[in-house]
């Protein structure tokens, strides 16, 4: 064996497990050795769980040696985002406000990933309670992008980016409210799906806006990616927003091409200023499509522009809401000493939520506010039913809709941390997807002249991931970026 | 200038209720949790109640189905598709920091309730003329809070979350009341209505029942509605009654004396009976209702609501109306025996274990609530098996006499075995240890005493020891007859069969003649 074991990916991995020409605990030493090797630099982990991830890997042996229950994900070491909850292990949002908590339930998906016998390396870094676009809104450091140390790995899942990315985990779960899986993944160079909202449980996600939430993949790669959905999709009883409508085998039909396959290109995604690497690469990208068969057409999504504005308003009130738990009553930080409740709650807060938390709890509560409730917050849902409109027309003309994932590769450390507005411009792509609630993968599509990543974000129809995969799968099967290591 | 107090008949009282009714539903409403009333603190919680970062709610069914239950009794519209919002706001006893609550789309919209007219309201009045109709704002779902406790000697203050989430059902009146009488009556009726449909144990004392009003006075005679203010913690008819009738007399006062009511929450302190100011205006709560996004709408299909319709219960008004029909009931009588469920099942038992409805209606009305009534007891828990698994106390709190033993009383009567006047002392025994009728009456020796010489050899004896009274009687005083049948009676101690004394004497006493 002369690969090293931690490059795997999942079904590499899972083919030698099945054969037992590795062993579980054996691949998660060699990721294990691969974490204490980089992640120094790169801090895509906020915590490690070595003694659980270790006699997750022993039982995974033993379920291997004895041939019962192996399952793709058996023995495969994955990385989870720090707003999972995990019975038993930290789990912080990356925020002070909820240091040292400890759920005492898995989340949904955590529970499924754990009964196919996943192994947890550990807990992601990420913006806190996933408001970000870059990690950088951690209370716990910054994550660096594994491609340049220089520049950020993207967020608000950044973390499960740069690990996948850097090889420090199999494969990760992040959580996508208005692009925080693809623009990462578009940032570290791997694949990140954000399936149908209502596909995959939200059970145990730690909420920042309920409405458009949805935990998905990061991978090496389009059939890893269909890996980990045929473990976490499907419905949940204690999520009543998940769809009870059925999960196909996402890698069935991976290998069909996409002879035929109308591919939209929305003239609302390529605008004036972005970056000519970006576009140059994702209408190359649209080529080699066609060249496989698949036919362009043009679509156009006319309500594109207010999507940032719509996203502003309805993600920061449903945050405002879902983070007034943390009070410092029942768990997490709590001010010492309180004069009085008020000043426990007031003292609470303010120590413990980070600046753009509380930015967007401010904005959020304000657009909730009586009196200014229909101008924002009504307006917004009527204009995100508009936006949804869009979609259903375009795709009347189109199988799916491709576009850049991000408007520029991972910008630097540092460089937008002052300018929000900036920031929040890093989604304009990927929000309109999150409001609509279809399914959008990102996925390499080339480099910048820096040697940046780009991503190609392929869009599809509710509950359509399979066509989105197909076309992702053929598109990698037709180019090489995803075999270019990172530095 | 002088200007004479105009009289108290020229304000018009207006009334509105909220009524909040604890759903008798076994799980809480968005989770698995009890909802067992005692428990010690924070044993019947788990993290969604908690409010634990990262967890989801989940609908009770049979919740919405109890809603839909109560919809469907007062003739509301029940809404195909209702929504549940957040109502946003800080306090230690709510977990979410937010209450999950109806707002925009309620599940109940409109209805009435049909109530007693003032004149006719009081406990034993006869129940006559027509009914007022209170109109019924809506009914909507919601969860309740926790407790916040401050009095533990520890100069701390705890919170018990066990009630946090259990499900609530608020019923919001149209300000259709004109009096506190009113609204007494009100609420007795739709608690009654909750009892009937089994979904609320009506309890008021343990919080299950509660009741919010909001009142205003206006010159009589006035359309238009004035500023009106909100009482809370009046959670017993009583205290309802009291502070309503202070807020009308304060209300009164203010605007006599030239001022004008401020729209203000205030709290009725029932030891010193009158209320203080809790919030003002200004202080109100912004709530920042929005629509709950970790929910669906709640679908209401046509086929489930006519589904529950069929199982719903007779209801109190058509059971009065069957009482006086199939029995020969006065509307009185009806309206005692169908005061509660239990009561009404109580003695439609008592029939089917053979008692004559009059009887029954007569001994239940006269002698069971006079002795339950004595003690502040009322019967309670058979009606609805949810009720007594809900109270936890299915048996202890039945009367002792069951509908088959008091039947069986009846049986004794009217065998002859014992008198009508016997009886009652059987009775209050069989209430007292809840022997059986001709247990006590074996034990006690109080079998009727009917046979001619035994009965003979008494009344020689009385007539013996009466000379003056047999002369006078025999002179055409046949009123006297009661004093010889009054001696008799006390001699057996009661038992005698006073028919067969009567008869005996007559004969006796010879015809009474001139």
């Amino acid at each position: 064996m002369t690969t090293d074991l931690w490059t795997l990916t999942i079904r590499e991995a899972h083919e030698l497990l099945k054969t037992r020409a590795i062993g579980a605990r054996e691949l998660l030493d060699a990721v294990e050795a691969r974490v204490a090797a980089v992640d120094g630099e790169i801090h895509a982990y906020l915590t490690l769980c070595r003694e659980a991830a270790r006699a997750q890997a022993d039982a995974a042996d033993r379920r291997l040696r004895n041939g019962e229950g192996v399952t793709p994900l058996t023995g495969i070491p994955i990385a989870l985002k720090d707003n999972l909850c995990t019975t038993g292990v930290k789990t912080t949002c990356a925020s002070k406000i909820l240091e040292g908590f400890i759920p005492p339930y898995d989340a949904t998906v955590v529970e499924r990933l754990r009964a196919q016998g996943a192994v947890f390396v550990g807990k992601t870094n990420m913006d806190e309670f996933a408001m970000g676009s870059s990690t950088e809104n951690s209370a716990f450091g910054v994550t660096r992008n594994p491609w340049d140390r220089t520049r950020i790995p993207g967020g608000s899942s950044g973390g499960s980016a740069a690990a996948v990315a850097a090889d420090e985990c199999a494969g990760a779960l992040g959580s996508d409210t208005g692009g925080s899986i693809r623009q990462p993944a578009a940032c570290c160079g791997v694949t990140g799906l954000k399936p149908t909202y209502g596909r995959v449980s939200r059970y145990g996600l730690v909420a920042f806006a309920s409405s458009l939430d949805q935990i998905g993949p990061l991978t090496k790669d389009v059939t890893d990616c269909a890996l980990l959905m045929n473990a976490i999709a499907g419905h949940d009883p204690l999520d009543s927003t998940s769809a009870d409508v059925a999960c196909p085998d996402f890698t069935a039909g991976l290998g069909r091409g996409v002879r035929g396959l109308r591919v939209g290109v929305p003239k609302e995604y390529f605008i004036a200023g972005m970056d000519r690497s970006v576009e140059d690469a994702v209408k190359a990208a649209i080529a080699a499509l066609e060249r496989e068969g698949a036919i362009p057409v043009d679509v156009s999504l006319p309500h594109t522009e207010y999507a940032v504005a719509v996203y502003y308003l309805l993600a920061t009130a449903e945050a405002s809401s879902n983070l007034a738990r943390y009070d410092g009553v029942r768990y997490g930080h709590r001010a010492k000493a309180p004069a009085d409740l008020i000043d426990l709650y007031v003292r609470s807060r303010a120590e413990g939520f980070g600046p753009e938390v509380k930015r967007r709890i401010m904005l959020g509560t304000y657009a909730l506010s009586s009196g200014y409730y229909d101008a924002y917050y009504a307006k917004a849902q009527r204009v995100r039913t508009l936006i949804k409109r869009d979609f259903d027309r375009a795709f009347e003309r189109a199988d799916v809709i491709a576009t850049p994932t991000a408007p520029t590769p991972a910008f630097r450390l540092g460089e937008k941390t002052q300018d929000p507005l900036q920031m929040y411009l890093s989604d304009i792509f990927t929000i309109s997807v999150n409001l609509a609630g279809v399914p959008a993968l990102s996925m390499p599509c080339g480099f910048s002249p820096e040697g940046l990543p780009i991503g190609l974000q392929l869009i599809g129809k509710t509950f359509d991931e399979e066509t989105v995969l197909r076309a992702a799968f053929a598109y990698e099967q037709a180019t090489t970026w995803r075999t270019r290591p990172p530095r | 200038m002088t200007a004479t107090a105009p009289p108290r008949s020229a304000y018009e009282t207006v009334i509105g209720l909220e009524v909040h009714a604890q759903l008798l539903t076994r799980s809480k409403m968005f989770c698995g949790c009890a909802t067992a009333f005692g428990a010690e603190p924070n044993t019947q919680v788990c993290p969604i109640c908690l409010g634990m970062p990262g967890v989801l709610p989940v609908v009770n069914k049979r919740a919405v189905e109890f809603a839909v239950r109560l919809g469907l009794a007062v003739h509301a519209t029940i809404a195909a598709s209702s929504r549940f919002a957040r109502k946003n706001y800080f306090y230690p006893d709510l977990p979410k920091g937010y209450q999950i609550s109806q707002y925009e789309l309620p599940i109940c919209e409109g209805g009435w309730l049909d109530i007693a007219r003032e004149a006719t309201i009081e406990r034993h009045a006869r129940t006559e003329g027509a009914p007022k109709r209170i109109r019924l704002t809506r009914a909507h779902l919601e969860e309740d809070a926790g407790k916040n406790l401050h009095d533990l000697g520890d100069g701390a203050s705890h919170v018990d979350l066990n009630r946090a989430g259990t499900p609530l059902l608020e019923i919001v009146s149209e300000p259709d009341l004109r009096s506190a009488d009113e609204a007494v009556a009100y609420l007795k009726a739709l608690r009654e209505l909750v009892v009937y449909l089994g979904i609320c144990d009506g309890n008021m004392e343990e919080g299950s029942f509660r009741c919010d009003a909001n009142v205003s006075i206006r010159p009589a005679g006035d359309e238009m509605l004035s500023t009106r203010v909100e009482l809370k913690n009046i959670n017993s008819f009583r205290y309802v009654k009291r502070a309503i009738e202070y807020e009308v007399e304060r209300q009164i006062g203010v605007v006599e004396d030239g001022g004008r009511i401020v729209l203000e929450t205030r709290l009725f302190d029932p030891q010193r009976g009158v209320s203080v100011t809790m919030r003002s205006k200004e202080a109100a709560h912004d709530y920042r209702y929005f629509p709950e996004p970790d929910l669906v709408p709640i679908a209401a299909p046509a086929a489930w609501i006519v589904e529950i319709r069929a199982a719903l219960p007779e209801l109190p008004e058509a059971k009065r109306a069957r009482f006086a029909a199939d029995y020969g009931l006065s509307a009185y009588d009806a309206t005692v025996l169908t005061g509660s469920r239990a009561l009404a099942d109580y003695f439609e038992a008592t029939l089917r274990h053979g008692a004559p409805p009059k009887t029954a209606a007569n001994w239940i009305m006269g002698e069971l609530l006079a002795l339950l009534n004595a003690e502040g007891a009322e019967i309670a828990g058979r009606g609805d098996p949810a009720l007594a698994i809900a109270t936890g106390r299915e048996e202890s709190a039945l009367c002792r006499v069951t509908p088959k033993s008091l039947a069986a009383l009846f049986a004794l009567i009217d065998a002859g075995t014992i008198s009508g006047k016997i009886a009652k002392t059987v009775f209050e025994e069989m209430y007292r240890t809840g022997a059986e009728a001709d247990a006590v009456v074996a034990a006690k020796g109080l079998t009727q005493v009917s046979d001619a010489g035994e009965l003979a050899a008494v009344i020689d004896q009385v007539i013996a020891d009466s000379p003056k009274e047999l002369a006078q009687y025999r002179a055409g005083k046949d009123k006297l007859l009661g004093h010889f049948v009054g001696q008799v009676m006390k001699r057996t101690q009661g038992k005698a069969n006073p028919a067969k004394v009567n008869e005996l004497l007559k004969a006796r006493l010879g015809a009474p003649s001139v």
